[in-house]
Protein backbone atom coordinates (compact mmCIF):
# COMPACT_ATOMS: atom_id res chain seq x y z
CA UNK A 1 0.00 0.00 0.00
CA UNK A 2 2.50 2.26 0.73
CA UNK A 3 3.92 1.77 -2.65
CA UNK A 4 0.93 2.85 -4.55
CA UNK A 5 1.00 5.60 -1.75
CA UNK A 6 4.22 6.95 -3.00
CA UNK A 7 3.34 6.05 -6.70
CA UNK A 8 0.20 8.30 -6.86
CA UNK A 9 1.88 11.42 -5.10
CA UNK A 10 4.74 10.77 -7.96
CA UNK A 11 2.20 10.77 -9.98
CA UNK A 12 0.44 14.05 -8.97
CA UNK A 13 3.52 16.24 -8.42
CA UNK A 14 4.76 15.12 -12.15
CA UNK A 15 1.54 16.03 -13.27
CA UNK A 16 2.22 19.80 -11.96
CA UNK A 17 6.17 19.21 -13.37
CA UNK A 18 4.14 18.22 -16.68
CA UNK A 19 1.97 21.35 -16.61
CA UNK A 20 4.76 23.66 -16.06
CA UNK A 21 7.35 21.64 -18.24
CA UNK A 22 4.48 22.32 -21.26
CA UNK A 23 5.37 25.96 -20.70
CA UNK A 24 8.95 25.50 -21.12
CA UNK A 25 8.94 23.16 -23.87
CA UNK A 26 6.16 24.96 -25.78
CA UNK A 27 8.20 28.40 -25.58
CA UNK A 28 10.72 26.70 -26.81
CA UNK A 29 9.60 25.21 -29.87
CA UNK A 30 7.78 27.91 -30.61
CA UNK A 31 10.06 31.14 -30.25
CA UNK A 32 13.37 29.03 -30.00
CA UNK A 33 14.78 30.24 -26.81
CA UNK A 34 15.17 29.01 -22.91
CA UNK A 35 12.20 31.02 -21.42
CA UNK A 36 14.61 31.01 -17.46
CA UNK A 37 11.56 33.20 -16.00
CA UNK A 38 8.94 30.92 -16.48
CA UNK A 39 9.51 29.31 -12.69
CA UNK A 40 9.11 32.85 -11.33
CA UNK A 41 5.79 32.88 -12.95
CA UNK A 42 4.59 30.42 -10.90
CA UNK A 43 5.67 32.03 -7.78
CA UNK A 44 3.62 35.54 -9.17
CA UNK A 45 0.90 32.69 -10.24
CA UNK A 46 1.06 31.77 -6.55
CA UNK A 47 1.06 35.47 -4.87
CA UNK A 48 -1.34 36.23 -7.09
CA UNK A 49 -4.20 33.86 -6.00
CA UNK A 50 -3.05 34.04 -2.20
CA UNK A 51 -3.61 37.87 -2.08
CA UNK A 52 -6.81 37.12 -3.78
CA UNK A 53 -7.86 34.61 -1.61
CA UNK A 54 -6.67 36.39 1.57
CA UNK A 55 -9.19 39.08 0.39
CA UNK A 56 -12.73 38.01 2.14
CA UNK A 57 -14.96 38.87 -0.09
CA UNK A 58 -13.01 36.60 -2.64
CA UNK A 59 -13.73 33.34 -3.65
CA UNK A 60 -11.67 30.55 -4.51
CA UNK A 61 -13.05 30.51 -8.17
CA UNK A 62 -12.58 34.14 -8.46
CA UNK A 63 -8.78 33.81 -6.90
CA UNK A 64 -7.89 31.21 -9.31
CA UNK A 65 -9.64 32.97 -12.31
CA UNK A 66 -7.50 36.18 -11.45
CA UNK A 67 -4.36 34.32 -11.12
CA UNK A 68 -4.66 33.10 -14.64
CA UNK A 69 -5.18 36.13 -15.69
CA UNK A 70 -2.02 38.30 -14.00
CA UNK A 71 0.09 35.76 -15.21
CA UNK A 72 -1.05 34.95 -18.88
CA UNK A 73 -1.01 38.92 -19.41
CA UNK A 74 2.81 39.41 -17.65
CA UNK A 75 3.85 36.32 -19.80
CA UNK A 76 2.65 38.15 -22.82
CA UNK A 77 4.13 41.35 -21.60
CA UNK A 78 7.29 40.22 -20.64
CA UNK A 79 7.78 38.78 -24.00
CA UNK A 80 6.96 41.88 -25.67
CA UNK A 81 9.01 44.06 -24.15
CA UNK A 82 12.20 41.63 -22.91
CA UNK A 83 12.14 39.22 -25.73
CA UNK A 84 10.63 40.56 -28.87
CA UNK A 85 13.30 43.08 -29.05
CA UNK A 86 15.97 40.41 -29.35
CA UNK A 87 14.14 38.34 -31.93
CA UNK A 88 17.13 38.43 -34.13
CA UNK A 89 19.96 38.43 -31.23
CA UNK A 90 22.17 35.31 -30.89
CA UNK A 91 20.52 33.00 -28.46
CA UNK A 92 22.99 33.84 -25.32
CA UNK A 93 21.81 37.25 -25.30
CA UNK A 94 18.40 35.87 -24.97
CA UNK A 95 19.21 33.52 -22.40
CA UNK A 96 20.69 36.38 -20.24
CA UNK A 97 17.82 38.76 -20.51
CA UNK A 98 15.40 35.71 -19.34
CA UNK A 99 17.63 35.13 -16.50
CA UNK A 100 17.14 38.59 -15.79
CA UNK A 101 13.84 39.02 -15.84
CA UNK A 102 14.12 35.90 -13.33
CA UNK A 103 16.02 38.05 -11.06
CA UNK A 104 13.83 41.02 -11.26
CA UNK A 105 10.35 38.92 -10.94
CA UNK A 106 11.91 37.51 -7.41
CA UNK A 107 13.40 40.78 -6.38
CA UNK A 108 9.73 42.48 -6.70
CA UNK A 109 8.21 39.69 -5.11
CA UNK A 110 10.78 40.12 -2.10
CA UNK A 111 9.92 44.12 -2.09
CA UNK A 112 6.53 43.79 -1.79
CA UNK A 113 5.93 40.64 -0.24
CA UNK A 114 9.04 40.09 2.29
CA UNK A 115 11.06 36.92 2.45
CA UNK A 116 9.15 35.66 5.26
CA UNK A 117 7.32 32.51 3.41
CA UNK A 118 3.26 32.87 3.50
CA UNK A 119 1.41 30.27 4.62
CA UNK A 120 -0.89 28.95 1.36
CA UNK A 121 -4.34 28.27 2.17
CA UNK A 122 -5.60 25.12 0.11
CA UNK A 123 -7.80 25.61 -3.35
CA UNK A 124 -9.36 22.12 -1.62
CA UNK A 125 -9.74 23.52 1.76
CA UNK A 126 -12.11 22.08 3.89
CA UNK A 127 -12.91 19.34 1.04
CA UNK A 128 -12.96 15.53 2.21
CA UNK A 129 -10.17 13.02 0.66
CA UNK A 130 -10.31 11.38 -2.45
CA UNK A 131 -9.98 8.26 -1.20
CA UNK A 132 -9.36 6.21 1.92
CA UNK A 133 -8.70 2.69 1.46
CA UNK A 134 -8.82 0.28 4.85
CA UNK A 135 -7.38 -3.35 5.88
CA UNK A 136 -10.03 -5.47 4.19
CA UNK A 137 -12.74 -3.48 4.13
CA UNK A 138 -14.50 -1.30 1.13
CA UNK A 139 -12.65 1.88 0.70
CA UNK A 140 -14.40 5.41 0.61
CA UNK A 141 -14.30 7.65 -1.95
CA UNK A 142 -15.04 11.47 -0.76
CA UNK A 143 -15.59 10.59 2.67
CA UNK A 144 -14.38 12.48 5.56
CA UNK A 145 -12.14 10.08 8.28
CA UNK A 146 -14.35 11.97 10.51
CA UNK A 147 -17.45 10.18 9.07
CA UNK A 148 -15.78 7.20 8.40
CA UNK A 149 -18.72 3.95 9.29
CA UNK A 150 -15.50 2.05 10.70
CA UNK A 151 -14.76 3.28 13.66
CA UNK A 152 -11.83 5.07 14.69
CA UNK A 153 -9.88 2.66 12.47
CA UNK A 154 -7.27 4.22 10.73
CA UNK A 155 -6.70 3.65 6.83
CA UNK A 156 -3.88 2.05 5.11
CA UNK A 157 -4.04 4.25 2.31
CA UNK A 158 -5.25 8.12 2.03
CA UNK A 159 -5.52 10.02 -0.98
CA UNK A 160 -5.67 13.53 -0.80
CA UNK A 161 -8.23 16.25 -2.58
CA UNK A 162 -4.92 17.95 -3.77
CA UNK A 163 -3.02 14.96 -5.19
CA UNK A 164 -6.24 14.12 -6.75
CA UNK A 165 -6.87 17.27 -8.28
CA UNK A 166 -3.39 17.90 -9.53
CA UNK A 167 -3.68 14.67 -11.11
CA UNK A 168 -7.11 14.77 -13.08
CA UNK A 169 -6.66 18.92 -13.69
CA UNK A 170 -3.32 18.26 -15.40
CA UNK A 171 -5.03 15.16 -17.44
CA UNK A 172 -7.83 17.25 -18.39
CA UNK A 173 -5.84 20.57 -19.67
CA UNK A 174 -3.01 18.15 -21.11
CA UNK A 175 -5.98 16.57 -23.34
CA UNK A 176 -7.33 20.45 -24.20
CA UNK A 177 -3.52 21.51 -24.90
CA UNK A 178 -3.12 18.29 -27.32
CA UNK A 179 -6.64 18.84 -29.55
CA UNK A 180 -5.96 22.94 -29.36
CA UNK A 181 -2.73 22.20 -31.52
CA UNK A 182 -3.44 19.40 -33.51
CA UNK A 183 -7.37 20.19 -34.40
CA UNK A 184 -7.50 23.60 -34.76
CA UNK A 185 -5.99 26.54 -37.29
CA UNK A 186 -4.20 28.31 -34.42
CA UNK A 187 -2.49 25.57 -33.17
CA UNK A 188 -1.47 24.07 -36.44
CA UNK A 189 -0.14 27.80 -36.70
CA UNK A 190 2.14 26.77 -34.05
CA UNK A 191 3.80 23.96 -35.11
CA UNK A 192 4.50 25.53 -38.39
CA UNK A 193 6.24 28.16 -36.90
CA UNK A 194 8.10 26.03 -34.38
CA UNK A 195 9.27 23.75 -37.39
CA UNK A 196 10.01 27.01 -39.67
CA UNK A 197 9.21 30.25 -38.61
CA UNK A 198 10.15 31.89 -42.52
CA UNK A 199 8.02 29.33 -44.30
CA UNK A 200 5.17 30.06 -41.60
CA UNK A 201 5.18 33.60 -42.40
CA UNK A 202 5.04 32.76 -46.07
CA UNK A 203 1.71 31.13 -45.79
CA UNK A 204 0.35 34.17 -43.85
CA UNK A 205 0.79 33.24 -40.35
CA UNK A 206 1.66 36.25 -37.91
CA UNK A 207 4.57 35.15 -36.11
CA UNK A 208 4.68 37.29 -33.67
CA UNK A 209 1.30 37.11 -32.59
CA UNK A 210 1.86 33.11 -32.09
CA UNK A 211 4.87 33.89 -30.27
CA UNK A 212 2.27 36.16 -27.64
CA UNK A 213 -0.06 33.07 -27.68
CA UNK A 214 2.54 30.55 -26.66
CA UNK A 215 3.80 32.68 -23.72
CA UNK A 216 -0.05 33.43 -23.07
CA UNK A 217 -0.66 29.51 -22.93
CA UNK A 218 2.38 28.70 -21.00
CA UNK A 219 1.70 31.49 -18.78
CA UNK A 220 -1.63 29.95 -18.08
CA UNK A 221 -0.80 26.97 -17.26
CA UNK A 222 2.10 28.33 -14.76
CA UNK A 223 -0.87 29.60 -12.85
CA UNK A 224 -2.72 26.65 -13.06
CA UNK A 225 0.42 24.66 -12.23
CA UNK A 226 1.47 27.18 -9.43
CA UNK A 227 -2.32 26.72 -7.34
CA UNK A 228 -1.88 22.96 -7.53
CA UNK A 229 1.70 22.92 -5.81
CA UNK A 230 0.73 25.27 -3.30
CA UNK A 231 -2.26 23.47 -2.21
CA UNK A 232 -0.28 20.34 -1.62
CA UNK A 233 3.10 22.10 -0.27
CA UNK A 234 1.61 24.63 1.70
CA UNK A 235 4.53 27.54 1.85
CA UNK A 236 4.87 30.32 -0.80
CA UNK A 237 8.03 32.68 -0.88
CA UNK A 238 9.66 34.61 -3.66
CA UNK A 239 11.72 31.82 -4.48
CA UNK A 240 9.09 29.83 -4.34
CA UNK A 241 9.26 29.12 -8.53
CA UNK A 242 12.92 28.53 -9.13
CA UNK A 243 12.78 24.64 -8.12
CA UNK A 244 9.65 23.64 -10.49
CA UNK A 245 11.02 25.85 -12.87
CA UNK A 246 14.04 23.87 -12.53
CA UNK A 247 12.79 20.61 -12.40
CA UNK A 248 10.25 21.47 -14.85
CA UNK A 249 12.78 22.22 -17.30
CA UNK A 250 14.77 19.21 -16.84
CA UNK A 251 11.58 17.26 -17.78
CA UNK A 252 10.90 18.82 -20.92
CA UNK A 253 14.43 17.99 -21.44
CA UNK A 254 14.10 14.67 -20.29
CA UNK A 255 10.63 14.28 -23.08
CA UNK A 256 13.06 15.75 -25.93
CA UNK A 257 12.43 19.89 -25.40
CA UNK A 258 10.15 21.47 -27.95
CA UNK A 259 7.95 17.98 -27.81
CA UNK A 260 4.34 18.71 -26.12
CA UNK A 261 3.66 15.25 -25.31
CA UNK A 262 7.39 14.58 -24.45
CA UNK A 263 6.99 17.16 -21.64
CA UNK A 264 3.97 15.48 -20.48
CA UNK A 265 5.36 12.47 -20.18
CA UNK A 266 8.80 13.93 -19.13
CA UNK A 267 7.16 15.76 -16.09
CA UNK A 268 5.37 12.84 -14.89
CA UNK A 269 8.41 10.60 -15.17
CA UNK A 270 10.46 12.84 -13.20
CA UNK A 271 7.74 13.49 -10.42
CA UNK A 272 7.70 9.88 -9.58
CA UNK A 273 11.21 9.04 -10.09
CA UNK A 274 11.83 11.62 -7.64
CA UNK A 275 9.22 10.64 -4.94
CA UNK A 276 10.00 6.52 -5.04
CA UNK A 277 13.48 7.49 -4.93
CA UNK A 278 12.75 9.97 -1.79
CA UNK A 279 10.60 6.80 -0.36
CA UNK A 280 13.30 4.19 -0.81
CA UNK A 281 16.35 5.38 -1.63
CA UNK A 282 16.97 9.06 0.88
CA UNK A 283 14.89 12.06 0.51
CA UNK A 284 18.39 13.76 0.66
CA UNK A 285 19.80 12.21 -2.80
CA UNK A 286 15.82 12.73 -4.59
CA UNK A 287 17.63 15.62 -6.47
CA UNK A 288 20.73 14.18 -7.31
CA UNK A 289 18.93 10.87 -8.42
CA UNK A 290 16.34 12.59 -10.98
CA UNK A 291 19.73 14.23 -12.73
CA UNK A 292 21.39 11.11 -12.53
CA UNK A 293 18.71 9.53 -14.42
CA UNK A 294 18.41 12.75 -16.99
CA UNK A 295 22.08 12.20 -17.65
CA UNK A 296 21.61 8.20 -18.14
CA UNK A 297 18.28 9.00 -20.47
CA UNK A 298 20.47 11.72 -22.71
CA UNK A 299 23.66 9.60 -23.15
CA UNK A 300 21.58 6.95 -24.58
CA UNK A 301 19.06 9.17 -26.13
CA UNK A 302 20.70 12.64 -26.49
CA UNK A 303 17.26 14.55 -28.06
CA UNK A 304 15.30 13.37 -24.90
CA UNK A 305 12.65 10.40 -24.78
CA UNK A 306 10.11 12.08 -27.61
CA UNK A 307 13.26 14.17 -28.85
CA UNK A 308 13.23 14.64 -33.02
CA UNK A 309 15.68 13.27 -34.36
CA UNK A 310 18.02 16.11 -35.42
CA UNK A 311 19.36 15.10 -39.15
CA UNK A 312 16.72 16.59 -41.52
CA UNK A 313 16.11 15.66 -45.54
CA UNK A 314 17.98 18.10 -47.54
CA UNK B 1 0.22 49.15 -64.96
CA UNK B 2 2.30 45.95 -63.96
CA UNK B 3 1.33 43.43 -61.71
CA UNK B 4 4.77 43.82 -60.18
CA UNK B 5 6.97 46.72 -60.28
CA UNK B 6 10.51 46.68 -58.63
CA UNK B 7 11.83 50.06 -58.56
CA UNK B 8 16.04 50.59 -57.42
CA UNK B 9 15.54 47.68 -55.11
CA UNK B 10 18.72 47.62 -52.57
CA UNK B 11 18.98 45.21 -49.84
CA UNK B 12 22.14 44.41 -47.55
CA UNK B 13 22.99 42.20 -44.80
CA UNK B 14 24.60 43.84 -42.50
CA UNK B 15 27.26 45.98 -44.62
CA UNK B 16 27.31 43.51 -47.63
CA UNK B 17 25.28 44.79 -49.99
CA UNK B 18 23.43 42.27 -51.77
CA UNK B 19 21.28 43.81 -54.41
CA UNK B 20 22.30 47.30 -55.74
CA UNK B 21 19.33 49.20 -56.73
CA UNK B 22 17.58 46.31 -59.14
CA UNK B 23 14.19 47.61 -61.18
CA UNK B 24 12.14 44.96 -63.08
CA UNK B 25 8.77 44.65 -64.12
CA UNK B 26 6.31 41.29 -64.11
CA UNK B 27 3.38 41.80 -66.21
CA UNK B 28 -0.13 39.94 -65.53
CA UNK B 29 0.15 36.73 -67.16
CA UNK B 30 4.05 36.59 -68.04
CA UNK B 31 6.17 34.15 -66.59
CA UNK B 32 9.34 35.74 -65.82
CA UNK B 33 12.90 33.98 -64.93
CA UNK B 34 15.05 35.75 -63.04
CA UNK B 35 18.44 33.75 -63.97
CA UNK B 36 22.08 34.45 -62.44
CA UNK B 37 24.98 32.62 -60.71
CA UNK B 38 25.59 31.22 -56.99
CA UNK B 39 24.99 34.05 -55.08
CA UNK B 40 23.75 36.97 -57.66
CA UNK B 41 21.03 37.20 -55.60
CA UNK B 42 18.07 35.73 -56.43
CA UNK B 43 16.84 34.22 -53.32
CA UNK B 44 17.22 37.97 -51.70
CA UNK B 45 15.83 39.13 -54.78
CA UNK B 46 12.04 37.07 -53.75
CA UNK B 47 12.61 37.40 -50.01
CA UNK B 48 12.73 40.92 -50.28
CA UNK B 49 9.54 41.15 -52.69
CA UNK B 50 7.57 38.80 -49.86
CA UNK B 51 8.84 40.47 -46.91
CA UNK B 52 11.17 38.20 -45.01
CA UNK B 53 13.72 40.57 -46.04
CA UNK B 54 13.91 44.19 -45.46
CA UNK B 55 14.32 46.93 -47.99
CA UNK B 56 17.32 49.61 -47.34
CA UNK B 57 16.33 51.84 -50.68
CA UNK B 58 13.85 51.56 -53.45
CA UNK B 59 10.33 50.54 -53.71
CA UNK B 60 7.91 47.37 -54.58
CA UNK B 61 5.01 47.43 -55.64
CA UNK B 62 2.17 44.57 -56.14
CA UNK B 63 -1.12 45.73 -58.01
CA UNK B 64 -0.29 49.34 -57.89
CA UNK B 65 0.01 48.71 -53.92
CA UNK B 66 3.25 49.96 -52.55
CA UNK B 67 4.10 46.72 -50.40
CA UNK B 68 7.93 47.21 -49.87
CA UNK B 69 7.06 47.36 -45.83
CA UNK B 70 4.32 45.42 -45.71
CA UNK B 71 5.11 42.19 -43.14
CA UNK B 72 5.72 39.27 -44.84
CA UNK B 73 2.22 37.18 -43.03
CA UNK B 74 -0.04 40.25 -45.11
CA UNK B 75 1.78 40.04 -48.46
CA UNK B 76 0.15 36.03 -48.80
CA UNK B 77 -3.36 37.56 -48.60
CA UNK B 78 -3.02 40.14 -51.43
CA UNK B 79 -2.32 37.69 -53.82
CA UNK B 80 1.18 36.45 -53.87
CA UNK B 81 2.35 33.37 -52.96
CA UNK B 82 5.94 31.93 -52.63
CA UNK B 83 7.47 28.53 -53.02
CA UNK B 84 10.70 29.21 -51.41
CA UNK B 85 14.14 27.74 -51.95
CA UNK B 86 14.78 24.63 -50.67
CA UNK B 87 10.85 23.95 -50.41
CA UNK B 88 11.08 24.37 -47.12
CA UNK B 89 7.45 22.04 -46.35
CA UNK B 90 6.84 21.46 -42.94
CA UNK B 91 7.93 18.18 -42.45
CA UNK B 92 6.02 17.18 -38.81
CA UNK B 93 2.76 17.73 -40.77
CA UNK B 94 1.13 15.78 -43.44
CA UNK B 95 0.98 16.73 -46.95
CA UNK B 96 -3.47 17.46 -46.15
CA UNK B 97 -1.71 19.56 -43.73
CA UNK B 98 0.37 21.03 -45.37
CA UNK B 99 -2.00 22.19 -47.90
CA UNK B 100 -4.08 23.54 -45.60
CA UNK B 101 -1.45 25.91 -43.91
CA UNK B 102 -1.24 27.37 -47.10
CA UNK B 103 -4.89 28.22 -47.53
CA UNK B 104 -4.11 29.85 -43.90
CA UNK B 105 -5.46 33.55 -44.72
CA UNK B 106 -8.21 32.00 -46.60
CA UNK B 107 -12.03 32.13 -44.79
CA UNK B 108 -14.61 30.70 -47.16
CA UNK B 109 -14.50 26.59 -46.44
CA UNK B 110 -16.03 25.68 -50.47
CA UNK B 111 -13.92 28.08 -51.79
CA UNK B 112 -10.91 26.46 -49.90
CA UNK B 113 -12.06 22.83 -51.03
CA UNK B 114 -12.78 24.04 -54.71
CA UNK B 115 -9.12 24.98 -54.87
CA UNK B 116 -7.84 21.79 -53.19
CA UNK B 117 -9.74 19.51 -55.90
CA UNK B 118 -7.84 21.72 -58.28
CA UNK B 119 -4.42 20.93 -56.68
CA UNK B 120 -5.54 17.32 -56.11
CA UNK B 121 -6.03 17.43 -60.06
CA UNK B 122 -2.69 19.19 -60.66
CA UNK B 123 -0.57 17.02 -58.47
CA UNK B 124 -2.51 13.23 -57.92
CA UNK B 125 1.11 12.57 -56.52
CA UNK B 126 -0.14 14.26 -53.59
CA UNK B 127 -3.52 13.05 -53.14
CA UNK B 128 -2.24 9.58 -52.98
CA UNK B 129 -0.05 10.91 -49.87
CA UNK B 130 -2.46 13.11 -48.02
CA UNK B 131 -1.71 10.93 -44.53
CA UNK B 132 1.84 11.03 -45.11
CA UNK B 133 4.60 13.49 -43.28
CA UNK B 134 6.08 15.85 -45.65
CA UNK B 135 9.71 14.81 -44.16
CA UNK B 136 8.84 11.21 -45.99
CA UNK B 137 7.87 12.54 -49.50
CA UNK B 138 11.00 12.55 -51.92
CA UNK B 139 12.41 15.54 -53.22
CA UNK B 140 10.54 16.00 -56.09
CA UNK B 141 7.20 15.25 -54.23
CA UNK B 142 8.47 17.85 -51.69
CA UNK B 143 8.79 20.35 -54.62
CA UNK B 144 5.36 19.51 -55.50
CA UNK B 145 4.11 20.06 -52.58
CA UNK B 146 5.15 23.30 -51.90
CA UNK B 147 3.68 24.25 -54.52
CA UNK B 148 0.63 22.52 -54.27
CA UNK B 149 0.63 25.26 -50.79
CA UNK B 150 1.53 28.05 -52.26
CA UNK B 151 -1.71 27.36 -54.96
CA UNK B 152 -3.81 27.01 -51.87
CA UNK B 153 -3.59 30.80 -51.24
CA UNK B 154 -4.97 31.64 -55.05
CA UNK B 155 -2.36 33.39 -55.84
CA UNK B 156 -2.35 35.83 -58.54
CA UNK B 157 1.58 35.52 -58.97
CA UNK B 158 3.76 32.83 -57.53
CA UNK B 159 7.30 33.03 -57.47
CA UNK B 160 9.66 30.47 -57.24
CA UNK B 161 13.21 29.43 -56.13
CA UNK B 162 14.71 27.25 -57.82
CA UNK B 163 11.75 25.12 -58.20
CA UNK B 164 14.56 22.19 -60.45
CA UNK B 165 16.97 22.28 -57.53
CA UNK B 166 18.52 18.20 -56.91
CA UNK B 167 15.67 16.89 -59.18
CA UNK B 168 16.31 14.00 -61.70
CA UNK B 169 15.72 15.45 -65.56
CA UNK B 170 12.55 13.31 -65.76
CA UNK B 171 10.91 15.12 -62.26
CA UNK B 172 12.71 18.57 -63.97
CA UNK B 173 10.75 18.45 -66.77
CA UNK B 174 7.52 17.53 -64.89
CA UNK B 175 7.73 20.47 -62.89
CA UNK B 176 8.57 22.99 -65.52
CA UNK B 177 4.94 21.45 -67.41
CA UNK B 178 3.20 22.21 -64.02
CA UNK B 179 4.80 26.00 -63.83
CA UNK B 180 3.43 26.55 -67.54
CA UNK B 181 0.05 24.82 -66.52
CA UNK B 182 -0.62 26.53 -63.39
CA UNK B 183 0.35 29.76 -65.75
CA UNK B 184 -1.81 29.16 -68.61
CA UNK B 185 -4.43 28.74 -65.48
CA UNK B 186 -4.00 32.37 -65.10
CA UNK B 187 -1.56 32.74 -62.62
CA UNK B 188 1.73 35.49 -62.89
CA UNK B 189 5.06 33.34 -62.44
CA UNK B 190 8.57 34.99 -61.52
CA UNK B 191 10.86 32.15 -61.75
CA UNK B 192 14.50 32.03 -60.89
CA UNK B 193 16.32 29.25 -62.25
CA UNK B 194 19.76 28.01 -62.10
CA UNK B 195 19.00 25.74 -65.21
CA UNK B 196 18.86 28.41 -67.54
CA UNK B 197 18.02 26.58 -70.16
CA UNK B 198 14.94 25.40 -69.12
CA UNK B 199 13.65 28.60 -67.28
CA UNK B 200 14.03 30.34 -70.46
CA UNK B 201 12.57 27.97 -72.61
CA UNK B 202 9.13 28.81 -70.87
CA UNK B 203 9.44 32.28 -70.07
CA UNK B 204 8.34 34.90 -71.96
CA UNK B 205 11.27 37.31 -70.66
CA UNK B 206 14.01 37.28 -68.61
CA UNK B 207 16.26 39.75 -66.75
CA UNK B 208 19.68 38.00 -65.83
CA UNK B 209 21.01 39.16 -61.96
CA UNK B 210 25.15 39.60 -61.76
CA UNK B 211 26.29 40.17 -58.24
CA UNK B 212 23.19 42.12 -56.99
CA UNK B 213 22.56 44.29 -60.46
CA UNK B 214 20.48 43.29 -63.19
CA UNK B 215 22.83 42.99 -66.35
CA UNK B 216 20.81 41.93 -69.13
CA UNK B 217 17.00 42.11 -70.16
CA UNK B 218 15.25 41.31 -72.97
CA UNK B 219 12.64 38.70 -74.73
CA UNK B 220 13.53 34.88 -73.77
CA UNK B 221 14.01 33.97 -77.19
CA UNK B 222 16.44 36.93 -77.50
CA UNK B 223 18.76 35.94 -74.07
CA UNK B 224 18.85 32.43 -75.57
CA UNK B 225 20.78 33.44 -78.50
CA UNK B 226 22.42 36.32 -76.61
CA UNK B 227 26.45 34.87 -76.86
CA UNK B 228 26.81 36.41 -72.81
CA UNK B 229 24.31 34.79 -71.95
CA UNK B 230 25.01 30.75 -74.01
CA UNK B 231 28.59 31.39 -72.66
CA UNK B 232 27.77 31.78 -69.22
CA UNK B 233 24.43 30.04 -68.43
CA UNK B 234 23.90 27.81 -71.01
CA UNK B 235 27.42 25.97 -71.35
CA UNK B 236 27.72 26.43 -74.72
N1 LIG C 1 21.96 35.61 -44.31
C1 LIG C 1 22.97 36.15 -45.02
N2 LIG C 1 23.94 36.84 -44.41
C2 LIG C 1 24.95 37.41 -45.13
N3 LIG C 1 25.05 37.33 -46.45
C3 LIG C 1 24.11 36.64 -47.11
C4 LIG C 1 23.02 36.03 -46.43
N4 LIG C 1 22.23 35.41 -47.34
C5 LIG C 1 22.80 35.64 -48.53
N5 LIG C 1 23.94 36.39 -48.41
C6 LIG C 1 24.81 36.84 -49.48
O1 LIG C 1 24.07 37.58 -50.42
C7 LIG C 1 24.44 37.25 -51.75
C8 LIG C 1 23.21 36.82 -52.53
O2 LIG C 1 22.72 35.58 -51.99
P1 LIG C 1 21.44 34.85 -52.56
O3 LIG C 1 21.11 33.75 -51.64
O4 LIG C 1 20.41 35.86 -52.84
O5 LIG C 1 22.01 34.27 -53.93
P2 LIG C 1 21.29 33.36 -55.00
O6 LIG C 1 21.37 34.09 -56.29
O7 LIG C 1 19.96 32.95 -54.57
O8 LIG C 1 22.28 32.11 -55.05
P3 LIG C 1 21.96 30.54 -55.23
O9 LIG C 1 21.82 30.31 -56.67
O10 LIG C 1 23.20 29.89 -54.69
O11 LIG C 1 20.76 30.23 -54.45
C9 LIG C 1 25.51 36.18 -51.63
O12 LIG C 1 26.76 36.81 -51.80
C10 LIG C 1 25.36 35.65 -50.24
O13 LIG C 1 26.59 35.25 -49.72
MG1 LIG D 1 19.14 31.17 -54.06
Amino acid sequence: MSFISYLVSGLSLGSIYALIALGYTMVYGIAKMLNFAHGDIIMVGGYAAFLAMSASWCPIWLAMIISVTVCTVLGVVIEKVAYRPLRSAPPLAVLITAIGVSYLLQNIALLTQSATPKTFKSIAAGAPPFLLVFEGKAPLFFTKLSDSPYGGESPVLTISMETFLAIVVSLVIMAALTLFINKTKAGKAMLACSEDRGAAQLMGINVNATISMTFAIGSALAAVAAMLMCSAYPLLSPTTGSMPGIKAFVAAVFGGIGSIPGAMIGGVLLGVIEQLSKAYISSQLSDAIVFLVLIVVLIIRPTGIMGKKISEKV
Amino acid sequence: MALLEIDKLEVYYGSINALKGISFNVERGEIIALIGANGAGKTTTLHTITGLLPAKKGSIKLDGHDITKAPAHRIVSMGMAHVPEGRRVFAQLTVYENLMLGAYTRKDKDEIAATLENVYYRFPRLKERLKQTAGTLSGGEQQMLAMGRALMSKPSIILMDEPSMGLSPLYVSEIFDIIQEINKAGTTVLLVEQNAKKALSIANRAYVLETGNIVLAGDASELMNNEQVKKAYLGE
